[in-house]
């Protein structure tokens, strides 16, 4: 590649990701050649401006035509602009809470680390979004990944902290490798790692056999993305790594890289498997057949996270089998494939990023002044910080989707997808609407704590980190105006993404 | 009538909770004339409704409609999966919102006996209010559904809260009963809204009984709906087996509360089948009507049975509202004009006597504290004139006529000896039963030899007589001039009648 094929590339719709990755490197070297006695904070604050940088300029990016670069692997339509939207506010929300992180050991050692970890996995999650081929998508996974395995055992001398890392790593290998292993089939049927080109192909397919490994290629690759949004098969880890990571790195892997597997799955499954056709061409594709399939991963996983759920005494990992259930009712959305999958999907993640990373950013601030992370540390919140208590109220009424709030709306939305398709998926809402049911005793047991419970001692007194604070602000808002008018955002998302009409294009 | 009329009504009581979010909260009785003059506004805005609806003026100049929510293009879809915020009343959700209003009002003059946190419970209580009315006036089923289950978080803190011993259990099994119910209704409001793209109450009930060709959803699928609402519903009012939540709300939550739970909550499951179930599936509830009356004699029997055995009044209470509930579901079945005016009638009549016999057990249980029947012997010695009220609530509660009780009962029980008279002379048996175990526990209460000492008890005083005397009064005019009541009530009887054929 000479320099005038490098030059004549629109490298202008890049420029969020280059952002982030120059932030990225002027952190490390800042890292590198600061005095050891400036405080590493103050690298927190110059990524968050990274990221609102980025957003910035992501946001002038939108209404364009659909644009590629660099031969088709990077790509920038509607649907990457839109979900990139959710990974950087996301982001800065996280980058906020990780500011006003303080674990009892410190850390001071890798602070700065800590900082341009997050960055270095939200440019993967953000190369994901916009991948028009499998190398770059899987390139972009594996950066989101590695880096969100360092910053899962970032506290070396706390031992919950290293388990969490090593879980996290050999779950998160296996899970890849099986992944990997999928594509190779699809790769080798067609000839080409390019996604649209893939899809041009396999609608030509019509030898059976040739049909029934792409079909065994579906069920490897969806498994092994199932790892990444915490759903089963792929759970088991989600427990174990959000209790003993640190807050900050829960929450980022609850929402964020969540978002990110959601993109992924529905980039890889949409594009190829949406285009095979099971019975020559212009049949009945590939993904309508196995539909059943993913309803059934979606029904398990709804169940599985909201029935354990009911047992956990510790907070964290009571929302480890929270994020799990909500995973499953996103994954209802895939499943149900209507016309208002990426509107649904869109607003659902967006609902749940702001009412999980509000319930977070307190989650961090109660473990962090008791030193535990039992629930029962919830108690007598009420009492102590009325203003604190109520916010966490919306919050997990939120998550419960009780209405008048964000949640509640995204749920309408999930039941709408799936009731207006023919033939309506009755059986897959019916377990969700139980499953949220059951999710009412878990949900309300925190509340049971902060409102009816005394508490244990009354001296504690809150002081509520600004950044804290902002986060809890900004999401309660968002969470409260999302609720009551909706249209804010739906509006939003019809008028700025032409329907994401040219996803396929 | 002017702008914003319903959204104001329905609404009001938020002033109340911004003016308490700014008084301090150890102030116990600022916090408790605040909370009570926020009931007032919409008290004063639905009685002008009713009084100008009377006078002749039409209902119509009171909707409202709004855009809310879009899903999907709407180049695309056009009116089609658009969820509009749409008020407006008819005579009988009329009636229902006035009722509201009272028994809101009142709750909150029987508030007093709260003894800790004001300002938390009169904060629930008036976003309860918001709740209750907007259920009511809610035209579109998702915005009702909405107001449905803003209902049910404010009353779970009120029960688990300011309760008695078992407060919290109660609180628990009133949220997993009415979420599960709750749950069943939002899936049949969701696959409606699905199938025909709309949630407007009006445009459901013209395409769903249009259709009778079964375009827009085969007879067996509708049938599903109507069993599935009839579920959800019963929950709520209860129906038996589903009642044993509303059982343990009735003794462990605060008086003042449960005279709204009796009150207007339950009857909330009553109006949701009568407007929904009846207005949106005639046909299938005609198929249904026989199991329905049934169902409603066994809650009248099951009811009566168990109430005639406590010792516990509350629990005398609670039993007789099940088995009152018993008697809509019969007038229901009837399916005549006689038996729906009946079950009507009935469910405002039992509104207003579960409220007032559960203000006057948070009147003695404030002053001797206890409810048990035996405990309690003597009282007219004491107390005569709260043993006279209670005496002339149980004379209500069952059906002496110059009461509002009569009226119901006599209608609903006319409607069902039209159609099924062997049932309608089973169910005769309830009513016998109703006499026996209300008189039982009045008169263990009232007369008999003093269990206790009454030195000192004070007898009815300063607000205690305006919610006992404003409950009589109405269940009285009620009693001797149902014509209150029947004539709001003619044209809304007649669009029901119309759907159902009669």
């Amino acid at each position: 590649m000479d320099l005038e094929t490098l030059l004549s590339f629109k490298w202008s719709i890049m420029t969020p990701e280059f952002i982030i990755l120059g932030v990225i490197t002027l952190l490390s070297l800042l890292d590198l050649f600061m005095a050891k006695s400036v405080n590493r904070k103050l690298l927190g604050w110059l990524g968050l401006a990274g990221i609102l940088g980025a957003l910035v300029a992501l946001l002038t990016l939108m209404g364009n035509s659909p644009e590629a670069i660099l031969y088709d692997t990077f790509r920038l339509d509607s649907f990457a602009i839109a979900f990139k939207l959710l990974l950087l506010i996301g982001s800065a929300l996280v980058f906020l809470i990780a500011i006003s992180y303080e674990p009892k050991e410190g850390l001071t050692e890798y602070r700065g680390e800590f900082y341009y970890l997050f960055l270095a996995a939200l440019l993967g999650a953000m190369m994901m979004s916009s991948s028009g081929d499998l190398i770059t998508l899987f390139i972009g996974l594996e950066l989101l990944s590695i880096s969100s395995y360092i910053l899962a055992g970032i506290r070396k001398k706390h031992s919950g902290s290293n388990e969490s890392a090593m879980k996290y790593v050999v779950n998160g290998g296996i899970s890849t490798s099986i992944t990997i292993f999928g594509m190779s089939y699809v790769y080798g049927l067609t000839g080409t790692t390019n996604l649209l080109d893939m899809a041009r192909h396999v609608i030509t397919l019509a030898d059976s056999q040739h049909i029934y490994l792409l079909g065994l290629a579906f069920f490897m690759i969806f498994v092994g993305l199932s790892f990444k949004v915490a759903t089963a098969p792929f759970h088991m880890w989600a427990p174990d790594v959000y209790q003993g990571a640190p807050t900050p790195v829960t929450a980022f892997l609850s929402v964020v890289s969540k978002t990110a597997g959601f993109i992924l799955i529905v980039r890889i499954l949409m594009v190829i498997f949406y285009n095979i056709p099971t019975e020559g061409p212009g049949s009945m594709p590939l993904l309508i057949k196995v539909q059943d399939y993913i309803a059934f991963l979606a029904a398990a996983t709804m169940i599985i996270g909201n029935v354990v759920a009911l047992r956990q005494k510790n907070i964290k990992r009571l929302f480890a089998y929270s994020s799990i259930a909500q995973a499953g009712y996103l994954l209802v959305v895939v499943a149900s494939m209507s016309a208002f999958l990426f509107d649904t999907l869109w607003f659902y993640l967006g609902a749940y990023l702001f009412m999980n990373l509000g319930a977070f950013a307190i989650i961090q601030l109660i473990t962090q002044k008791t030193g535990s992370e039992d629930i029962a540390e919830f108690a007598g919140l009420y009492r102590k910080a009325p203003i604190l208590a109520i916010a966490m109220a919306v919050f997990i009424l939120s998550l419960a989707g009780i209405p008048g709030t964000a949640g509640f709306i995204g749920k309408l939305n999930i039941f709408m997808g799936a009731l207006v398709v023919e033939p309506a998926h009755y059986v897959l809402v019916s377990i969700m609407i139980a499953t949220t049911v059951v999710s009412y005793f878990y949900y309300f047991g925190v509340m049971v704590q902060m409102f009816f419970r005394p508490a244990a001692n009354d001296e504690v007194k809150f002081k509520l980190p600004a950044g804290l604070g902002v986060v809890i602000g900004v999401c309660v808002f968002a969470t409260i105006l999302f609720g009551v008018a909706p249209n804010v955002a739906l509006d939003f998302l019809q008028g700025n993404f032409n329907q994401f009409s040219d996803f396929f294009q | 009538m002017n702008f914003a009329y319903l959204s104001i009504l329905v609404f009001s009581p938020l002033l109340g909770i911004i003016a308490l979010l700014f008084v301090p909260k150890a102030k116990e009785s600022v916090i408790k004339t605040v909370g009570f003059l926020a009931t007032l506004p919409a008290l004063v805005l639905s009685l002008m409704a009713f009084f100008q609806y009377r006078s002749g003026s039409s209902l119509d100049q009171l909707d409202e409609m709004v855009n809310w929510i879009q899903f999907g293009d709407p180049n695309r879809l056009g009116e089609l999966f658009s969820i509009k915020y749409e008020l407006g009343v008819d005579g009988f959700s009329l009636i229902m919102l006035v009722l509201t209003a009272i028994l809101s009002t009142l709750a909150a003059i029987a508030s007093m006996y709260i003894k800790k946190e004001w300002k938390g419970y009169f904060m629930l209580f008036l976003l309860l209010e918001v709740g209750m009315l907007g259920v009511f006036a809610a035209e579109n089923l998702i915005l009702f559904f909405i107001f449905f289950e803003i209902t049910l978080i404010p009353t779970f803190f009120l029960i688990g809260k300011w309760g008695y011993f078992e407060k919290e259990k109660a609180a628990f099994s009133f949220l997993i009963y009415n979420g599960l119910g709750s749950a069943v209704l939002l899936i049949v409001i969701m696959v409606l809204f699905a199938r025909t793209g709309t949630s407007n109450i009006e445009a459901l009930t013209y395409i769903l009984t249009s259709d009778t060709d079964h375009l827009v959803m085969s007879a067996g699928g509708k049938m599903g709906l109507l069993i599935a609402m009839l579920i959800a519903f019963g929950v709520k009012l209860p129906i038996f087996p589903l009642h044993s939540w509303m059982v343990r709300v009735h003794v462990q939550a605060s008086p003042s509360v449960v005279m709204l739970h009796a009150g207007i909550l339950l009857k909330i499951g009553a109006y949701g089948i009568i407007r929904f179930g009846m207005g949106i599936f005639p046909e299938q509830f005609q198929e249904l009507a026989v199991l329905i009356a049934v169902l409603g004699v066994v809650n009248l029997l099951y009811g009566a049975f168990l109430a005639l055995v406590q010792t516990d009044f509350k629990m005398v209470l609670a039993y007789s509202s099940i088995s009152h509930m018993g008697i809509v579901l019969i007038g229901l079945g009837a399916l005549n004009e006689a038996g729906i005016q009946g079950a009507i009638f009935q469910v405002v009549s039992h509104g207003l006597i579960a409220a007032l016999l559960f203000f006057l057990v948070g009147v003695f249980y404030e002053r001797l504290q206890t409810s048990n029947i035996p405990n309690l012997g003597g009282l007219a010695k004491g107390m005569p004139i709260t043993a006279g009220f209670l005496l002339a609530g149980a004379m209500a509660s069952l059906g002496m006529p110059g009461m509002s009780g009569f009226v119901s009962e006599f209608m609903a029980f006319l409607g069902l000896f039209k159609e099924m008279p062997v049932l309608a002379a089973v169910g005769a048996l309830g009513i016998i039963l109703t006499a026996v175990y209300l008189l039982r526990a009045v008169l263990g209460i009232t007369y008999g030899k003093a269990h206790r000492e009454f030195a000192g008890i004070t007898d009815l005083r300063g607000a205690e007589w305006v919610p006992a005397i404003v409950l009589i009064g109405i269940i009285v005019l009620i009693g001797v001039y149902p014509n209150v009541l029947t004539e709001p009530l003619t044209s809304a009887l007649e669009t029901i009648m119309l759907g159902i054929g009669g």
